[in-house]
């Protein structure tokens, strides 16, 4: 099992929670609440945490990209993957993922990563993703392209690793007259590719048809299950049996040497709701970003005919007088949620002697063969390293063993996609709800 | 009896979805980017003299999405082919806010097509002054809510867009969407060569405009007039970006004024 983690690199802990309440939302606050003097410190704290983790024992450390957000200070992850490449020696540096089409130019994206991946000595998993509504709309790239982008970014990237140059691209949105990066990554045919998501079934199906393992983001785990058995059906069909190797899993944890102190560090996760409790939907859906199937969904979803009277169009004329905002009602029901996220396995806070048996029960339900922590919210800083010292120690040794126990193989052990299966042959499903059923 | 009726017309290999209502001399109606609204009462008005014909654009449901536009020139193409095709030219054109952005687009391309042009509210020209809303970063609740000066007292707009948004409606707005943001993301609802080739046309043109459009600063109107000679302007005081439905009557009178035989 390859064991990493995960955190957003967020400015919130200098953010007063009432700016994101009054804004509905992490993206599109106001810049002016950025001080470049905390910005710089906190940047430079979350790297010495990566590095830190080297020695603690972790196998890779996870970064993402957001932008026009407090919620994630790493805006270019590609910058802070470069600085990792060199200040450490062992850890898999794993990019979930880069934002292929507001990045707008793959040749520059094929080229970063080439660098990265020489100057770690080949320890990059680089991924991709077609970054969140907001995304579009600041880096303005149209989201009624943003499938398109993604898929032709990633075959320019691909062939551009691939393939030798110099050679032309005249697609429908790229246009190269002399690919020939110089400059290829180190691992061949090239870097291990990961897709992260949030259970998109596009994504999900895409993702087995190329034989990348896909990384479910903090998703509950019922839709999980659901969306491993896809996978492993689209794996079928594909002729390959998939297995671990093909899946990992993004968990929210908080460790602390007492359980209130967790419990304390796992509530500050909701901070101004967490990341979807305040996503406008003027931003979080763009025109075009999603699929005709799932706007369909959504306008089903929207339209509740349990609710009759209250369809999205009126929860957002509602959302939109902000003048009428009850900021402590607000800030009530979210942590009014707590016990539920906990229920739910969203959320796991405590001890390490008490963590590790949950874990278990989340690592026999979905069998990945890669898994993250993601620490998060505005945790003090001594928090945050106690907490990935008490992982490192004591809850990383304890999940190898289950690996192995589990046999959960990790994509590094085992090629995704290496075991045949042949035509007509029900695959074995990897997932195992019956333990979900025990929960 | 029937006011209006739909056909299907084949271009360029699209089967393109109309409207077609009233009679007498026709008259090229585009509608806007949250499309073809219905048969209203400035509809009615005006068809007491002249036959409608009002083209659904594709990819707004009713007519299918046509891969290869990719831009509001594009589809000016299809439209003209389709007008050549009809023999429908020269014809008169009444064009709503990216409908009008349409319509000037074919005006530049082949002036004669045209007899007569009347803009409503039009996208297409970067104001000098202020900008085009934004609407594709706002739902779609917030976007029609900003096309009209005083939604509460708009009778047409409650019937049109009030009480519960259907399953059906939220699809066929999120189509609507989806197509402008294929054609106009960027440069966002304009194009900076159209001022420049619309500068040669000759053409009778009327500008019709809300004095409170929330949607189109009078920047665009002022862009229009510059660009084409002897545009006239005629304001709708107090209407926002719909006067056809804020105040159909005084719509109605300028636009039967500026059409008359």
């Amino acid at each position: 099992m390859h064991i990493m983690w995960f955190t957003e690199r967020a400015y919130s802990i200098h953010l007063p929670e009432e700016e994101v309440l009054r804004n509905r939302s992490f993206f599109g606050l106001p810049n002016k609440l950025f001080d470049p003097a905390k910005g710089a410190a906190l940047l430079n704290q979350y790297l010495d945490e990566k590095i830190y983790s080297e020695e603690l024992g972790f196998d890779g450390v996870m970064l993402n990209e957001h932008h026009g957000t407090p919620f994630c200070l790493g805006a270019v992850m590609d910058v802070e993957a470069a600085i990792l490449a060199k200040t450490t020696k062992r850890l898999k540096i794993v990019l979930l993922g880069n934002p292929t089409p507001t990045v707008a130019n793959p040749l520059r994206l094929a080229e970063e990563l080439a660098m990265i991946d020489l100057i770690s000595g080949g320890r990059l998993v680089p991924g991709w993703v077609r970054g969140a509504g907001s995304e579009q709309l600041a880096n303005n790239s149209n989201p009624a392209y943003n499938r398109e982008y993604f898929d032709e970014a990633h075959d320019l990237i691909m062939k551009a690793w691939t393939q030798p140059g110099p050679f032309r691209w005249e697609g429908k949105h790229f246009h190269f007259r002399f690919v020939n990066p110089w400059v290829l990554p180190l691992q061949k045919p090239h870097p291990p590719i990961w897709i992260p998501g949030l259970v998109s079934p596009e994504t999900v199906v895409w993702s087995a048809k190329h034989r990348y393992p896909y990384v479910a983001l903090a998703t509950f785990l019922q839709p999980t299950v659901e969306l491993w058995n896809m996978y492993t059906e689209a794996a079928a069909r594909e002729g390959y049996q998939a297995g671990p190797e093909n899946f990992g899993y993004m968990q929210p944890i908080f460790v602390a040497e007492n359980q209130a102190r967790a419990e304390e560090m796992g509530k500050r996760f909701l901070f101004g709701g967490g990341f979807s409790n305040f996503a406008r939907p003027e931003w979080m859906f763009p025109p075009g970003y999603n699929s005709k199937e799932a706007t369909r969904r959504l306008a089903h979803q929207f339209a509740n005919p349990n609710q009759p009277g209250k369809s999205i169009m009126a929860a957002e004329t509602e959302a939109d007088s902000g003048a009428s905002f009850d900021f402590e009602a607000a800030r009530r029901a979210i942590y009014a949620d707590y016990p539920q996220w906990q229920k739910n396995y969203q959320m796991i806070a405590g001890t390490p002697k008490n963590v590790i048996p949950k874990l278990r029960k989340v690592l026999e339900v979905l069998r990945p063969g890669v898994f993250s922590f993601w620490l998060d919210g505005p945790i003090p800083a001594a928090d945050r390293l106690s907490c990935l010292r008490l992982l490192g120690q004591e809850v990383v040794p304890a999940l190898r063993e289950f690996g192995k126990e589990l046999e959960l193989v990790d994509p590094f052990e085992r090629k995704p996609g290496s075991r045949p299966l042949a035509s007509g042959v029900k695959p074995v499903a990897v997932a195992q709800p019956e333990a979900l059923a025990s929960l | 009896m029937a006011l209006w009726n739909e056909e299907t017309v084949r271009v360029g290999g699209v089967d393109v979805t109309a409207i077609k209502g009233g009679s007498g001399e026709p008259v090229l109606v585009l509608h806007d980017e949250l499309g073809y609204p219905g048969w209203m009462t400035w509809n009615q008005r005006l068809a007491e003299q002249r036959t409608l014909f009002v083209p659904l654009q594709p990819g707004f449901g009713r007519t299918p999405r046509v891969e290869w536009l990719r831009n509001y020139r594009d589809l000016a193409g299809l439209y003209v082919r389709m007008l050549h095709e009809l023999r429908l030219e020269p014809i008169d054109v009444i064009g709503f806010s990216a409908g009008a952005f349409v319509a000037a687009e074919m005006a530049a391309s082949d002036p004669h097509i045209f007899k007569r042009m009347v803009l409503v509210g039009p996208m297409g020209i970067k104001p000098e002054e202020g900008e085009i809303l934004d609407f594709l970063s706002l739902t779609v609740r917030s976007h029609l809510r900003a096309t009209v000066a005083d939604p509460e007292n708009t009778p047409e707009f409650g019937a049109i867009y009030g009480g519960e948004m259907t399953p059906a409606q939220f699809e066929a707005f999120e189509d609507a969407r989806t197509e402008t943001a294929r054609l106009g993301w960027e440069p966002f609802m304009h194009n900076p060569s159209l001022p420049h080739l619309l500068n040669g046309v000759r053409l009778p043109t009327l500008i019709v405009w809300g004095d409170r459009d929330g949607v189109v600063p009078r920047g665009c109107v002022d862009g229009y007039r510059a660009a084409i000679e002897g545009a006239r302007v005629a304001e709708i005081k107090g209407a926002g970006h719909r006067p056809e439905i804020e105040d159909s009557a005084a719509f109605a009178r300028v636009v039967k004024d500026f059409l008359k035989p």
